[in-house]
Order: C-alpha cells, then structure tokens, then sequence
C-alpha cells in the first residue's frame, strides 16, 4: 500500500520531468549563463596581439556599470517608452475597434475583412519593414508619386521628425491583426442573451459595445497589452532592417540594437550580456507590475 | 652552436614521433591531405578546381561564406570553441589586426618566403601589420577609382575633376543645372569608403608605438576630408544619403547620381544596379587634394590568412602562396571570380581586357594599375569594427543635420569611442 502511495505521489513529478529539463536546458541555463558572462569581462596586454594576450577575468558589476552610463542608453530606453507610447493605444484601440465592428456585423463580408486585417500578423518583420522601407524612400515610393500627382509634397518618412512614427506605423500594421482576432475571439464567445437583454431595455449598439462588450473581454484585453508591452520592449527586426536605408536609425536606437551591437559588432559578449540582463528585468518588473495592477479584474472570468 | 642545433633536432625528433601525421605530412609527398578554404568571391570553387588538378595530395574544398562580416564572426566563434575553423580563410583587409588579436590566424612568414615585391607596399602593410610577420597573402584589392556619367559631363559642359575643387566645382554646376542630379551623396552606411579617402589625404588611422597603439581617426588629413564632405552636404550640392539603397539603386538608373566614387570593383554594382546606363560610364583617377603629387585610397579588399587551427600549416600556406602568385591562379581569380588581384603582375598576366560594362574603355585595368600604385600606406587597429559602427551613427547624424561643423565633431565621437573601447579593454594607448 505505502509503495503505490508513494510512487503516486512521484508520479507528478514523472510527467513533469520533460517540460523542466527542457526549461533547464534552454531556458534557465542560457540566463544562468548569460548573467555568468555579464559579470566577465577580457582583458589585453601590450598589443593584444597573438597568443596568450587575451584573458577572461572577473569584472565584478562594470559590465553594468558602463550599459547604464552610456550615454547611447537612456535615449534608446526613451525612444522606446515613446515607440510604445504610439503602437500600444493605436495597435489595440484599432483592433478593439475592428473587432467590435465585426462582430456587429456577424455577416459574410466580416469573413475576408477579417482574413484580410489579420493577413498582415503573417508577413515576418523583416519582410515587413522591406516592403514599408521601399513605401518609405520617396524616389522609389509609389505613396510619394501618388500624392505628388495630387499637389502634396510628402515628408521625407524616415527623417529624423518622423522616423519613430515610420517604425511604428510597421508594428502597428503588422500587430493590428493578431490582437483583433484575440479580442474578436473573445467577443463572440459573449453569450447573445446578454445582449438581447439589454436591447430590450432599451440600449443602443454603441451602449451595448461600450457597458457589455468592452467588460466582458477585459482578460482579453489585459492580455494584448500584456503581449504588446513585452514586444515592444524587445523591438528590433524594423529598425534593424531600415537602419541601412536612413541617417536617422543608428546602431543603438532600440536597447536590444545595443545588445546586438556589442556582441556582433564590437565582439563584446560581456557588455551585450549586461545590457541583456538590464533588459530581461525591466521587462519582468514592468510585465509583473502591470498585472499586479490590473491583478483581480484580469482575471476576475475564472474566480 | 652545435649545442642550440642538437637541442633543435631533438625537438624536430621528437615532434615527428610524437604527432606523426601533423609535420611528417609536410615531407612525405604520398600523404593526402584535405583542407577548406572559407571564401565569399563569386565561384572561387573553380578558381581552386586548377589547384586541385596540380596537386593531387593537398585537395582544397572550398565552403562559400555569406560575406566577410559574417565569416570573421563565425571564424571568432570556432576559435573560442575550439574547433570547427577552416583551414585557410579569406579575411578583410581591415579584419586582420581584429583576427590577429584573437589569435584566429597563423603567421606563415616562414612557409610563405619572401613575397613583399609581389604586392603593393599599402596591401603587404595590410597583411604584415609592418611587423616581421606575415598574417595572410593579399588576394584582391580595392583601389579607389573615379566613376562619371561621360554622357551628362558632357552636356552640362563640366570637364573631368582633377583635383577636389574641381570636384567641389563640377558638383556646384551638375547640381546648378539639374537641382535633380547630383555629383555624389556622403555615405554614413560606409565607413570603408571614407577611410579611403582619408587614406589618400594621408591619414592612417591606426599606429603601433613601442607596446601600445595609436589611434588617428581624427587627425589633421582626415579632417581636411570631414570638412570637406560636409561644406559640399551643407552647400547642398551633395546628397546626404546613404549608398547601397533602393533609393541610391533608382538614382543611379536615372541618371540623378552622375557620379560615384567608387573602386576597381565599381563596374560590377553599377552593371548589377544600373544595367541600363551601360556605355554611359567612363573612369578616371580619384580626384587629388594636390594635383602634382597624386594619391590614392583603398576601398575593400582580401587577403587568404591560414587558420592558426589548421593542422596543416605547410601545406595550407603553400595553397594561399599559389592561389595569389601563380599566373593561372591570378588568371582565373580575376576571369572567373570577378575579383581585383592583389598581385603586381595581375595587369599584365590576366586583365587584358577592360570590364564588360565599360566595354569602350580600353585603359581601364591601365588606370586601375595607377590606382593602386599610388595608393597610400594605412594602419588598421584591432577594434576597427568598433570605429565603423561609430562612424555609422555620428556621420549618420551629421549628414541629417547637413552641417559642416558636425563633420569634424562626429571625428571626435569616433576617435573617443574607438580610444575609449581600447582603453576598457586593457590595451595601452599611446597619445
């Protein structure tokens, strides 16, 4: 009796044994490592040229010394915070829009608007911010010739006043189309007696969407910002790939272009593992504080 | 004397007893030996296929790279490892000092003999870093070259630049005539291309002094350079975008960018980006900051470095020597993998013929021979990656700005961010 007890009671841990190798393996080991390496650091003697003149050694907390003091640093954070500041509302109030004005609908012309708008969220980033980059450059852009056939001189979009909006305007039509079907999903999972009540009573659709809607698909929600925060704390691929079709993008516009600057560029994993480091907290003190923020309405449908 | 001589042989003995295969294999002509080659030259497989032919016991595999910025990054990464490097291994000019530091290349100044009156003085300097060693054989080299619309020099009336007022002249009346077309843009995306032209204002970059180094970026030649570029940016008749863009592809078609100042490898991107313009071209000398005595500046260029994991170091080097000295070789490196030979003798042994897309230009390689033969002597240091990702974003910003005085400035940045890098590392810096 005690043994079957007890290899019941082993028995969790047997199923769990896959998935937290796995997390060890790929996930908890490379972290380890990388806050290993942002404590290293290489230091030369004479010319540093040949064998032997290269040596790993200790460096205490410089690596995150200097990440912090840069003074390429604060401005990419800012940059960011502001990148944010743009595709976060537009990204989910459009889809919060789109989704709400689909479901309205529920007719046959909902079904390809929806494949339409959600088509974009499959175009990878690079290929994304190609195409944008070739809408972008004026002498190539079929925009700029349109609105030159109509009188409108356009801005030059990757000028250093509209660069962030250019970046941006790339997130938002790639990201739109995800977080509407989540929220669209959410939406049609609402029960209809709800709304059918509510009619009764005398509530117009605008009402209904606002009182009804919006408040029911509140996980939903908290969820797509929760996404959208986290990717844009990690933006890259875009000014990456329009960085070498501009003066206005340089090596450390975004934190993570800093990361990849100092390891591939500069060959120095140990400061590119600091900043990586910084990165990874940030993200989890800004994730986790929002969600204890938002903690009970989040998740309020299950309790 | 004899003792020292007995102490080598004994060495020598024990070596071959010990690591058998490793240096007998250099002596005994029936052993076979198989070494890779990491290279981004266009169809270098070929140009190895006559090596192999010649040498059945030391076969060559070429393994094709995507560029040299992604090779040196993988090449660093075996190093570190530990294995996983190529044998012999074709290696930017301005990478060597970065690779030499890492330990990743071999010195073969013993295998390789005496080849210094083989090459020009700039591409040896490059290879030897002015030591005694020898990192590598020159393969390819870049010297700068100026490229012009003959057809719009000649309607607009504008002769040819000489000297780099008149180049600042002919900008003023190309850009006066057609506000659309433009002489040339500033490039923040090359830095490789300015340190060429500082290269021919006589600015070197990098020093060694004693066991430190020297760092010049912003020196007086090269300032002379900076605010040169950025009264033209200013002026306006200049652009101040960047080169190797859709944008700069388009103007270059339409005849908007009537000039480039490129290098001997020019015609391949203008035939690849302009094919239309195809006659319009014509070639000439860079402009010179002093007329009488004429310069030049490198822009790209390879040598063939052997590994320093290759277990067979003879025989690699034997390999790089043939592929950049062997008439053939240098007959094929410049016929079938469309590069510039680094050699003396290539003008004479195998570029004959100017380069399709300037089919009516018959001293083309007679002109790119002067280049190079006039092209100045340039240190690199260990951290110029970190110098051109500087360059990048401080001339990025300057030519935005379309200020001359941010020219100079962004010198600055770049000389205290590559200073600064050197110093974090450990180096010592002289000056």
């Amino acid at each position: 009796m005690a043994s079957t007890s007890r290899r019941r009671a082993g028995a969790p841990y047997l199923f769990l044994t896959p998935a937290l190798v796995l997390f060890a393996a790929f996930l908890a080991a490379p972290i380890g490592y990388a806050v290993y390496l942002s404590l290293r650091r290489v230091r030369v003697s004479g010319l540093g040229l040949g064998k032997g003149a290269r040596t790993e050694v200790w460096a205490g907390l410089t690596n995150y010394a200097r990440s912090l003091t840069d003074p390429e640093f604060v401005p990419s954070v800012l940059r960011v915070g502001a990148y944010g500041l743009i595709v976060v509302p537009v990204m989910l109030g459009l889809a919060l829009v789109l989704a709400l004005l689909l479901d309205a609908g529920r007719t046959r012309v909902g079904t390809f608007t929806r494949t339409a708008i959600f088509l974009p969220y499959a175009v990878p980033a690079v290929i994304a911010s190609l195409l944008w980059g070739f809408l972008y450059l004026p002498r190539v852009s079929p925009i700029v010739d349109v609105l030159g056939g109509v009188g409108i001189t356009a801005p030059d979009a990757l000028s250093s006043s509209w660069v962030l909006y250019a970046v941006a305007n790339i997130a938002i039509w790639g990201g739109t189309g995800f977080n509407m079907i989540v929220l669209y999903t959410a939406l049609r999972a609402i029960p209809t007696d709800l709304f059918e009540a509510a009619r009764i009573d005398g509530a117009s659709d605008i009402q209904i969407a606002l009182r009804i809607k919006v408040p029911v698909i509140g996980p939903s929600l908290v969820m797509t910002f929760l996404f959208s925060l986290i990717a844009t704390l990690q933006v890259f691929a875009e000014p990456m790939t329009l960085r070498p079709l501009s003066n206005t993008i340089s090596t450390t516009w975004t934190p993570l272009m800093k990361v990849y600057r100092d390891a591939f560029v500069r060959n120095d994993i140990y400061a590119a593992a600091a900043t990586s480091v910084i990165i990874a907290a940030a993200t989890f003190v800004l994730s986790y504080g929002f969600l204890k923020l938002v903690g009970s309405r989040a998740f309020s449908q299950e309790n | 004397m004899k003792k020292v001589f007995a102490g080598v042989l004994a060495a020598a003995l024990l070596m071959t007893t010990a690591a058998c295969s490793e240096d007998k294999s250099s002596e005994s002509t029936n052993e076979k030996v198989a070494l890779t080659y990491w290279s981004w030259a266009p169809n270098m497989d070929k140009v190895v296929e006559g090596w192999n032919a010649t040498h059945p016991n030391i076969q060559v595999t070429v393994n094709k790279q995507d560029g040299g910025d992604p090779a040196v990054a993988k090449l660093l990464t075996a190093i570190k490892a530990g294995s996983g490097a190529p044998d012999v291994m074709q290696a930017e000019y301005q990478k060597i000092p970065t690779l030499v530091a890492a330990d990743a290349v071999a010195d073969i100044a013993k295998e390789a003999g005496d080849l210094k009156a083989k090459f020009p003085e700039s591409a040896w300097n490059a290879v030897t870093l002015g030591s005694e060693a020898v990192y590598g054989v020159p393969q390819d080299s870049g010297p700068m070259m100026f490229f012009y619309r003959a057809d719009i020099f000649e309607k607009a009336g504008v002769q040819v630049p000489k000297t780099w007022s008149e180049y600042a002249e002919a900008a003023r009346k190309i850009h006066k005539a057609n506000p659309k077309q433009y002489l040339g843009t500033f490039s923040s995306n090359d830095p490789g291309w300015f340190a060429g032209l500082a290269q021919q204002a006589g600015a070197s970059w990098w020093g060694v002094q004693g066991e430190s180094w020297t760092v010049a970026v912003n020196d007086a030649a090269t300032k002379k350079v900076a605010d040169y570029w950025g009264g033209l940016v200013q002026e306006g008749v200049i652009n101040n975008k960047p080169m190797y863009t859709p944008e700069w592809n388009a103007a270059l078609n339409d005849g908007t960018q009537v000039g480039w100042l490129g290098a001997v490898w020019g015609p391949g991107v203008l035939e690849g980006n302009a094919a239309s313009t195809k006659g319009k071209w014509k070639t000439t000398l860079l402009p010179n900051w002093d007329a009488a005595a004429p310069a030049n500046g490198n822009w790209g260029g390879s040598a063939t470095s052997v590994t320093s994991q290759t277990k067979h170091k003879a025989q690699a080097a034997e390999f790089v020597k043939w592929l950049n000295t062997d008439p053939a070789a240098i007959k094929a490196l410049a016929g079938t993998a469309n590069v510039y030979p680094a050699a003396n003798d290539a003008t004479s042994v195998a570029l004959t013929e100017p380069p399709a897309f300037f089919g009516d230009q018959k001293d083309f390689y007679t002109i790119a021979a002067e280049a190079g033969k006039i092209t100045k002597p340039f240190t690199y240091g260990p951290n110029v990656n970190v110098a051109y990702s500087a360059y990048n974003d401080a001339f990025g910003k300057a030519a935005e700005g379309r200020k001359a005085a941010a020219f100079g400035a962004a010198l600055d940045t770049i000389q205290q961010a590559t200073v600064g890098d050197l110093k974090n590392a450990g180096f010592t810096v002289a000056g």
